[in-house]
């Protein structure tokens, strides 16, 4: 072999050699993240932590169960919102690919999931918190609800275009209505898809913060009425973490070890869903 | 054949309730144009007792005093650029490396699988326990680093913000690129490795310039999503609202500043001109979001 030939060979070898190494550089980050919140927040979890309200600042111990409550209730009530009226859009946009208010609303999607969540919090300020005179976890909901509705509507319409024409036409040649083909034969078949979108989607709202800073707000107590200011957890540990009081700052590790494993127990829920039930064709 | 009265006006209700279906689909769908158009008026609206009052001095001037009613937001616009810019010089490579790993050296197996699992980890992690994380790991290793290397040792700062940032987009940009980077035809692949060109040969040749367009996109996309990330900066930043000096000096965000000073902002031109910095931050993702998603659409659509 010629030096030059030599030379080649050594250059593409060191390239994939920092392929390599760069690639799995990443593996550092993640590994320094969940070191930290496992070490510090393994020690803090017990059952007075989970299920006592905070106490005042200086009395040691007490929980974050009104965090937990408020991040399920907010979620949940999100869902509410933007689950029904994203896979209605969803639908639509499968159904009419070739219509320009389809790319249009489909544009309108995209550009929905690109809006800083920190302005959508904003928007949820002016429109809920404003009209209705004060802090309340139904706005942080509108918030979140505003953030997920795009997340449901593409999963939606991704995964129903997947759905073979053929069985439309089957559904439709025996005389099944158009509303009932959808409805009972279309969205069944691309139920899977749709609830792994979903739930991707609860994973990532349940960590949001910002849209819920001047929305939901937070609160020290246990609240179940949406009407109310109530906390979450993402809400409490940039609280806590920010506060000079060490008790608080523990708790944030604390916190974070909670929200961290909810956040990935979800996303594989989400994936273990999309393969279990996984209709292929 | 005969048809009865009855099975005619059958048929036309079912039709009829087709009908109503598909225009409650169409008034669903146009919901979305609604609230997207509600979002710009609501803002606009909000924001413009603070245009009319600062106009163009609002994004000249840099002195941002509450206390005296002093509204210049360029401070906030240069930190958000310069570390958005940053992140996304940091994350270059690593994307690139994941990217080329992904797309090209590894498509199926276990390594692949793992990468894959890796990075989806780490998209996974909330942004307010990366700043959690910055705050207390990163930022006291950052101001041993300044003490080395002889500067004010803040430890929170541009830098600390842009690295935070890097680690958080690395996984959406690595995706979009390895997906533009699988796109690239094989058989012009294979034709540059049959002529004898080695592996790096070819990517450099046939695989980045095809690509170039998509890996564009991507990294649009993921400056996108650093200008708008607010909790992880809010919380390494350090909140200065002046001028940087360096990159190690503390500073504010577009999002920084909304997220720190909005619930405590009383006066009709305080709340207003945060709502403008609100706007210019919703106006700058959105353009980058557009033009980002119009070339990446684009290209889904000749493969």
């Amino acid at each position: 072999m010629s030096i030059n030939t030599l030379f080649r060979v050594f250059k593409d070898r060191l390239f994939l050699g920092l392929v390599y190494v760069f690639a799995f550089l990443v593996i550092v980050p993640l590994f320094f993240v969940l070191y930290y919140i496992i070490k510090n927040g393994l020690p803090v979890i017990n059952w007075e932590f989970l299920l006592t309200l905070p106490k005042p600042m200086g009395d040691p111990g007490g929980g974050i169960v009104n965090a937990i409550v408020g991040t399920c209730l907010v979620v949940v009530t999100a869902s509410v919102f933007a689950i029904p009226f994203g896979v209605l859009t969803g639908i639509y946009l499968a159904e009419s690919r070739k219509s320009r208010l389809a790319d249009l609303v489909r544009l309108c999607a995209e550009i929905l999931q690109g809006i800083p969540s920190i302005v959508i919090g904003l928007i949820a300020y002016a429109w809920v918190v404003v009209t209705m005179g004060s802090f309340s976890l139904f706005s942080g909901s509108v918030a979140l609800a505003l953030m997920m509705l795009p997340v449901v509507v593409r999963s939606t319409e991704e995964t129903l275009k997947l759905i073979p024409e053929t069985i439309r036409e089957a559904s439709l040649a025996l005389g099944v209505s158009y509303t009932r083909t959808i409805l009972k034969v279309i969205l069944p078949s691309g139920l899977s898809g749709i609830s792994t979108g979903v739930l991707l989607g609860v994973a990532r709202l349940s960590g949001e913060t910002a849209p819920l800073l001047f929305t939901a707000f937070g609160s020290p107590y246990m609240n179940l009425n949406i009407f109310k200011p109530a906390d979450t957890l993402p809400l409490l540990i940039f609280n806590y973490s920010t506060s000079p009081y060490p008790d608080w700052q523990t708790m944030a590790w604390g916190a974070s070890l909670i929200l961290v494993a909810f956040v990935l127990v979800m996303n594989l829920l989400a994936k273990l869903i999309g393969k279990k039930w996984e209709v292929t064709f | 054949m005969l048809i009865r009265p009855g099975r005619v006006m059958k048929s036309i209700r079912t039709f009829s309730a087709d009908d109503i279906f598909r225009k409650v689909l169409q008034g669903v769908a146009l919901l979305m144009l609604l609230f997207l158009a509600g979002i710009v008026v609501t803002l606009t609206i909000d924001a413009l007792p603070a245009i009319k009052a600062l106009g163009l001095s609002f994004v000249i001037e840099t002195t941002w005093d509450p206390v005296f009613g002093e509204y210049g937001a360029l401070v906030f616009f240069l930190g958000t650029l310069v570390t958005s810019f940053l992140a996304l010089f940091i994350s270059l490579p690593f994307m690139m490396a994941i990217a080329l790993f992904l797309g090209e050296y590894y498509r199926k197996g276990f390594f692949s699988a793992f990468l894959k699992s890796i990075v989806e980890l780490l998209a996974g992690i909330p942004s307010v326990v990366y700043g959690f994380w910055g705050l207390f790991v990163l930022v006291p290793v950052m101001r041993s680093i300044e003490i080395k290397l002889g500067v004010v040792p803040y430890g929170v700062g541009i830098l600390t913000a842009s690295i935070v940032l890097a680690i958080m987009i690395i996984p959406y940009s690595a995706a979009i690129a390895a997906d533009v980077i699988k796109l690239v035809p094989s058989d012009l692949k294979e034709a540059a490795l049959s002529l004898g060109a080695t592996r790096y040969e070819m990517i450099k040749k046939i695989v980045i310039p095809h690509a170039v367009s998509g890996l564009f996109a991507g990294i649009l996309l993921s400056l996108g999503r650093a200008i708008g990330e607010t909790m992880a900066v809010t919380m390494v930043i350090g909140n200065a609202n002046r001028i940087m000096d360096s990159i190690f000096s503390p500073s504010n965000t577009m999002a920084s500043i909304i997220a720190n000073e909005f619930a405590e902002a009383t006066d009709t031109l305080y709340v207003a001109s945060l709502i403008e910095i609100g706007l210019l931050l919703l106006l700058v993702t959105l353009v980058i979001n557009a033009v980002g998603r119009y070339i990446v659409n684009r290209l889904n659509v000749v493969s």
